[in-house]
C-alpha cells in the first residue's frame, strides 16, 4: 500500500461468531500476535515472532474479528509522527504529504483509509489520540487498568494502555467493550462495575452535561485549531451542555514529568533487548557488556537511544531525586488537580493537538519541539484517566480533533459526549 | 587508616551476612511455572513468557511466596510491614532475562528480627535487619574454562523466577564458627516452617561481608559503631552454598586478611569468590565496578498490605521450644531431645507414638531403632510417616511382651522396612509369636531331661550351665520364648 | 544557552550504564540535545512534594502450576543456541 500503514499484512481468523464477526481489525505492531511477526517498528525485533498472543488479541479472536495485519508505528511507541519507525513513515490518507500522527499512525491511517474496519492502538502520552485527531477518526485511551497490557511490549508501563480506533464513536465503543475487563495475567487490571455497555453509551444525549475547559490546554494552540474547537463546543451547548473554564496549574509541568517518567521506565523496559533470547545479536567478541552494547547500537534507532539514555540518566545516582522523584511528585499534583476539576465538571474538553498535522520531515530535527506537541495529551496519562479524540472539523482541510477527558473509569461519559460531538 | 597503623592494633573480626534461600512453593514467584526440576531436566523446558522475559510479559505475585515470607518473619520475631512493595534492580547480566531483577528495596516485607544462637555456651541474639522477597536469575554455564576464561556462556532459564527470600543480618558475628551455627539454625527453623529444603541444590546461597576493625573501637556491649565499620575496608565473599562452606570460607578470609595486615599490606575493599574445590577465595576485581542499580518502583505489581497476615498465618512450634518441651514433658535427656527434633516430621512422629506408650519406650524405639534403621537404608522418616499405625502396633506388641525385644528389633522392624509388610504379617511368617505357655514349659522339661550334665553343673554352682540350658529351650521354641521367662522357669524347676 | 552542562564524557558514561555503543558523532549530537532537554526538565525543581495515594493493593495469584512454553518455543527467536541452551557472550 502506498500509505505504508502496515508492517506485516497477514490474516488471523477469529471465531465464527461474536460481537465483531465480519469485522476486520488492524493491530499495532507492539501487541504480541502468536506466530505473526511483532516488530514494534524496530530493527531490533525485525524477525521476532512471539510464541503467545496478547490478551487483547485473544479477545478479538473470541469476538469473531479477523485480524488483517500489524500496523506501522514509531519505534517502540516513541514518537508523535510515526516517522521514527525503522520501516519508513506512514502517510496521512487525508493528505499524503503529512504525517498521520503517532505513535499509532499506521492504525489510524488504516482505519481512515478503509483498509480495516477497526484498529488497536496504544497510548502512553497521546499515541492513540494524536493519530486519531490527525487522520480524522475516533480513538479512545481507556483508564489505566481497564484493558489488559499482557502482550503489549512495554515502553512506559505505568502510563500506557491499549485502546480502540474506529471511524465512529459507536464503533470505537463496541471494540472497547470487547477489550475491557480484568485479566489474571495483568496485576494492574481490575473489575469495573458498569450499568450498560460502552456502545450503548453512544446515544448523543448531552443534556445537562457540564464541560470544563482547562485554560492551560488552550495556550499555544493554533488559531485555526481554536476556531474548530470552539465551534464544536458551541454545538454541544446547543444540545444542552454547558461549559466553564477550569485551571490546572500543575499541567505546566506535565510534559517534563511525562518524559522523565516515560524515559526512565523505557530505559528499564528496553533493557531486555540484548540479543541473547531474541533480537539482534551483538556477537561474541569481548564480554557481555560489549556484546550487549553492540546489539543495542545496531538494533535501536536514534530516538529510542536518546530516550533510553535520558531515562538512564534520570534514574542514576545523583540525579534520581532531582528528576525521577520530582516527576512523581508532579504526577501526584496533576492527579489532584484533575480530581478537583471533576468535582465540578462531568468532562474536560480541549483540542487534542495544538496544531494540525505536520508535514513529513518537518519535526525530525528538534526532539524538544516534538515533545512539546504532546502538551494536551500527556496530562491524561499521568492522571491515569480516560480520554477520547473525536473529529471536530478541519483547518484548511486538515483534520482537527476534540479531546474529551473523563473521570476514572468514566468511559461511558466521554463516549456519550463524543457521540454528541460527532 | 594506614596498613602499618592497622598492623599495630588488636583486631576484631566483624561479619554480616546476606543469605538467599529458595522458597518451597509449587510455582515461581511471578508466573505459574513449576519450581520443581525433574531429574536430568533439559535446559529451558520450564519457562513461559514471564520468566523468560519475553517482550510484553507481565509478573503476577504468587500468594504462597508472600505467606512463606510472613511465616519467616513471624518465626524470626520480625515486623511485617504495613505496606510493602517491589522495586526493580537494574543491571545487565545474561542470567537476568529482563536485565533487571524484581526485588524489594526501601520497603521490605520483614524487618528487625532476631535469631538466637549459642556461642560457647552463651546465648546470643543475632540481629536480622531485614528479609525480603525477590526472583532468582537463571543459571549460567561457562564454556571453555572457568568463570575467567570462557569463550561464551550457555544459559538455562529453568531456575529463573524461583522465589527467594533474602535475609540480611546485622554485622553481629565475630568469627566463622558463629556463622556456621547461625546458618545451621536458620536452615532448621526454615525447614520446620516447611518453606525450605536444604537438600535441594542451590537452595541456600550466602554472601558474607567481613571487616577487621580495631578492637578498641568496639563498644562495651560488643557492638561496633557505624563509622568505625565504614572506615574499615570490607570484603564481600560470594559463592558460599552451605553452612560448613561458610565456616571454611570465612576462616580462610580471616587468615588471609590478618596475614595481609601483619605484612603491612592492608586489606582492599573488594569482592571475592569462594572456590570450594580449591579452598580459597579469589578476587573478582573484573566484575562490574560501579553498582548504580537505579532502583525504582515496579509499577506492574501493586503494593501489599499484609501486616495482618502475621496474626493469622500458623507456624509450628519452633525447634528450640520443642526441644525444651520434650525434655520437660517427656523427661528426655538433651541428646534424645535433639535426635527427636532433628526434623519437624521426626518430632511429630515421636509425639504420636509417645501419646500412646511410655515416653522412654517411644523414645528408644523412634530415636534409636527406627531412625537407625532408616539411616542405614538411606531413608527418611517421611518415607514411613504413612505407616505410623503399623509402627505403633509393633511397639504395642513389644510393650505387651508378645514378642521379644530382640526379634522386634532385628527381624520385624527390618522386614517391615525391607518388605513393606505390617508387623503381624511378619511375625506370623517368621513364626515369632509368643510361644504358648505350655510349649515353653514343655521345652524346659525336655531341656532338663536331655542335658543331665548341664543340670548337674548348675547345681554345683556354674551359672554358665543355666545359660546353656536357656539356649537349648530357645532353640526348641524357635527363639520365640522370652529368655527372661525361660531363665525364671528353669531356676524354679531346678530348685 | 543551557545551564546544565552535559559533555560528551557524561553521555559516554550514561551510554555505558545503558549498554548502548555510541559513535563519536552520536556522542556529540546527544550531548547538545541533552543539554536543552535537561534544562527543560529542570522546571521540575518547582514542583512541591506530594504524597502518593495507594490505589490497588494485594493482587496475587494462587500457587497453581500453569502450562508454559516448550523448549522449541522458548528458543525459537534466539540468534544462537546450543544443545537446548541460549548461547550468550562470556561473562568476564
Amino acid at each position: 500500500m502506498s500509505l505504508n500503514a502496515f508492517i506485516t499484512e497477514e490474516t488471523i481468523d477469529g471465531a465464527d461468531e461474536g460481537p465483531l464477526a465480519g469485522r476486520t481489525v488492524a493491530v499495532k505492531d507492539n501487541i504480541s500476535t502468536e506466530g505473526v511477526r511483532t516488530t514494534c517498528g524496530s530493527e531490533m525485533l525485525e524477525e521476532y515472532v512471539p510464541p503467545y498472543d496478547a490478551t487483547v488479541v485473544e479477545r478479538l479472536k473470541e469476538a469473531g474479528a479477523t485480524v488483517v495485519g500489524k500496523t506501522n508505528m514509531d519505534e517502540f511507541g516513541m514518537g508523535t509522527t510515526t516517522e521514527t519507525s525503522a520501516f519508513g513513515p506512514t502517510k496521512n490518507p487525508v493528505d499524503e504529504s503529512r504525517v498521520p500522527g503517532g505513535s499509532s499512525g499506521g492504525s489510524a491511517a488504516a482505519v481512515a483509509d478503509g483498509q480495516a474496519d477497526l484498529a488497536l492502538g496504544t497510548d502512553t502520552g497521546g499515541s492513540i489520540r494524536c493519530p486519531a485527531a490527525f487522520c480524522g477518526v475516533v480513538g479512545i485511551k481507556p483508564t489505566y487498568g481497564l484493558v489488559s497490557r499482557y502482550g503489549l511490549v512495554a515502553y512506559a508501563n505505568s502510563l500506557e494502555q491499549i485502546g480502540p480506533i474506529a471511524p465512529t464513536v459507536e464503533g470505537a465503543a463496541e471494540l472497547l467493550d470487547v477489550l475491557a475487563g480484568p485479566d489474571k495475567r495483568d496485576a494492574t487490571t481490575r473489575e469495573v462495575e458498569r450499568e450498560s455497555s460502552y456502545a450503548d453509551a453512544a446515544d448523543g444525549d448531552v443534556d445537562g452535561l457540564s464541560i470544563g475547559v482547562p485554560t492551560e490546554l488552550l495556550d499555544g494552540a493554533d488559531d485555526g485549531v481554536l476556531d474548530a474547537f470552539w465551534d464544536v463546543v458551541a454545538d454541544l451547548e446547543s444540545q444542552g451542555a454547558t461549559y466553564h473554564e477550569v485551571n490546572l496549574p500543575s499541567v505546566e509541568h506535565a510534559v517534563q514529568a511525562y518524559y522523565v517518567i516515560a524515559m526512565s521506565e523505557a530505559s528499564s523496559n528496553l533493557a531486555r533487548f540484548d540479543g541473547v533470547r531474541y533480537g539482534v545479536s551483538g556477537g561474541y567478541e569481548g564480554n557481555w557488556n560489549e556484546s550487549f552494547a553492540r546489539s543495542r547500537e545496531e538494533g535501536f534507532g536514534a530516538e529510542v537511544k536518546r530516550r533510553v539514555l535520558l531515562g538512564t540518566y534520570a534514574l542514576s545516582a545523583g540525579y534520581h531525586d532531582k528528576y525521577y522523584a520530582k516527576a512523581q511528585d508532579a504526577r501526584e499534583w496533576i492527579k489532584r488537580d484533575f480530581d478537583d476539576a471533576f468535582s465540578e465538571a462531568d468532562v474536560l474538553a480541549s483540542p487534542t493537538m495544538p496544531v494540525p498535522p505536520f508535514e513529513l520531515g518537518e519535526s525530525l530535527d528538534d526532539p524538544l519541539q516534538m515533545y512539546l506537541a504532546d502538551a494536551n495529551t500527556v496530562p491524561v496519562n499521568l492522571a491515569n484517566l480516560p480520554a477520547v479524540s473525536v473529529p471536530a472539523g478541519d483547518v484548511d482541510g486538515l483534520p482537527v480533533g476534540l479531546q474529551l477527558v473523563g473521570p476514572k473509569f468514566g468511559e461511558a461519559t466521554i463516549v456519550r459526549a463524543a457521540s454528541a460531538a460527532e | 587508616m594506614t596498613a602499618q597503623a592497622l598492623e599495630q592494633r588488636d583486631l576484631t573480626v566483624v561479619i554480616g551476612l546476606e543469605v538467599h534461600v529458595q522458597l518451597e512453593t509449587a510455582t515461581k514467584i511471578f508466573c505459574g511455572c513449576s519450581t520443581e526440576a525433574a531429574d536430568d531436566e533439559e535446559p529451558n523446558t520450564r519457562t513461559c513468557p514471564v520468566c523468560l522475559g519475553l517482550p510484553g510479559a507481565l509478573p503476577v505475585l504468587n500468594e504462597a511466596a508472600v505467606e512463606a515470607a510472613v511465616k519467616i518473619g513471624k518465626a524470626l520475631d520480625a515486623d511485617v510491614a504495613e505496606e510493602t512493595r517491589f522495586h526493580r534492580k537494574n543491571y545487565y547480566y545474561p542470567d537476568l532475562p529482563k536485565n533487571f531483577q524484581i526485588t524489594q528495596y526501601d520497603a521490605p516485607i520483614c524487618s528487625d528480627g532476631t535469631l538466637e544462637i549459642a556461642v560457647e555456651g552463651d546465648r546470643r541474639d543475632v540481629g536480622i535487619q531485614r528479609a525480603h522477597l525477590e526472583e532468582d536469575p537463571g543459571s549460567l554455564q561457562h564454556e571453555g574454562g572457568g568463570i575467567d576464561t570462557a569463550d561464551y556462556t550457555l544459559v538455562n532459564y529453568n531456575r529463573a523466577g524461583t522465589p527467594l527470600m533474602e535475609i540480611v543480618t546485622a554485622p553481629d558475628f565475630r568469627g566463622p564458627a558463629e556463622v556456621r551455627q547461625f546458618l545451621a539454625k536458620l536452615e532448621e527453623v526454615l525447614e520446620y516452617l516447611g518453606v525450605f529444603d536444604s537438600t535441594r541444590d542451590g537452595s541456600l546461597r550466602v554472601d558474607a561481608n567481613i571487616s577487621l576493625v580495631p578492637s578498641e573501637e568496639a563498644r562495651a556491649d560488643g557492638t561496633i559503631p557505624t563509622d568505625a565499620l565504614e572506615a574499615a575496608n570490607r570484603t564481600e565473599v560470594k559463592n558460599i552454598s552451605s553452612h560448613k562452606g561458610a565456616e571454611k570460607a570465612l576462616a580462610y578470609e580471616v587468615t588471609r586478611q590478618k596475614n595481609a595486615v601483619e605484612r603491612g599490606r592492608g586489606v582492599e575493599q573488594e569482592t571475592r569468590h569462594w572456590d570450594e574445590s580449591r579452598g580459597i577465595t579469589v578476587s573478582m576485581r573484573s566484575k562490574e565496578e560501579e553498582k548504580d542499580y537505579r532502583y525504582f518502583r515496579e509499577a506492574d505489581l501493586p503494593p501489599l498490605q499484609v501486616a495482618d497476615w502475621k496474626e493469622r498465618v500458623p507456624i509450628p512450634e519452633l525447634p528450640d521450644a520443642r526441644r525444651e518441651r520434650f525434655r520437660e514433658e517427656y523427661g528426655l535427656d538433651a541428646e534424645a531431645a535433639s535426635k527427636l527434633t532433628s526434623t519437624k516430621e521426626v518430632a511429630d512422629f515421636f509425639e504420636d507414638v509417645a501419646a500412646e506408650f511410655d515416653p522412654d519406650l517411644a523414645a528408644t524405639w523412634v530415636a534409636d531403632n527406627l531412625l537407625g534403621e532408616l539411616n542405614y537404608r538411606g531413608m527418611e522418616i517421611t518415607d514411613v510417616s504413612g505407616r505410623l499405625d503399623e509402627f505403633k502396633r509393633l511397639v504395642e506388641l513389644v510393650a505387651a511382651g508378645d514378642i521379644t525385644v530382640k526379634n522386634a528389633e532385628e527381624v520385624v522392624l527390618r522386614e517391615m522396612l525391607d518388605e513393606g509388610d505390617d508387623p503381624d504379617t511378619v511375625i506370623e511368617r517368621e513364626g515369632l509369636g509368643k510361644a504358648a505357655a505350655g510349649e515353653v514349659e514343655g521345652a524346659v522339661e525336655e531341656a532338663i531331661e536331655e542335658n543331665p550334665e548341664a543340670v548337674e553343673d548348675y547345681h554345683e554352682g556354674e551359672e554358665g550351665a543355666l545359660n546353656y540350658l536357656v539356649g537349648q529351650v530357645m532353640g526348641k521354641t524357635g527363639g520365640s520364648a522370652d529368655p527372661g521367662t525361660v531363665n525364671q522357669l528353669l531356676r524354679e524347676r531346678l530348685e | 544557552m543551557s545551564e546544565t552542562p552535559v559533555d560528551a564524557e557524561e553521555v559516554r558514561h550514561v551510554a555505558d550504564l545503558a549498554r548502548v555503543d555510541l559513535d563519536e558523532s552520536e556522542l556529540e549530537e546527544f550531548a547538545a540535545q541533552f543539554a536543552d532537554i535537561l534544562d527543560y526538565f529542570d522546571a521540575l525543581d518547582e514542583v512541591p512534594e506530594v504524597e502518593s495515594e495507594t490505589d490497588l493493593v494485594n493482587v496475587m495469584r494462587p500457587d497453581e502450576v500453569r502450562e508454559g512454553l516448550t523448549q522449541e518455543e522458548a528458543l525459537r527467536n534466539a540468534p544462537e543456541t546450543e544443545d537446548g541452551y541460549f548461547k550468550g557472550p562470556r561473562v568476564s
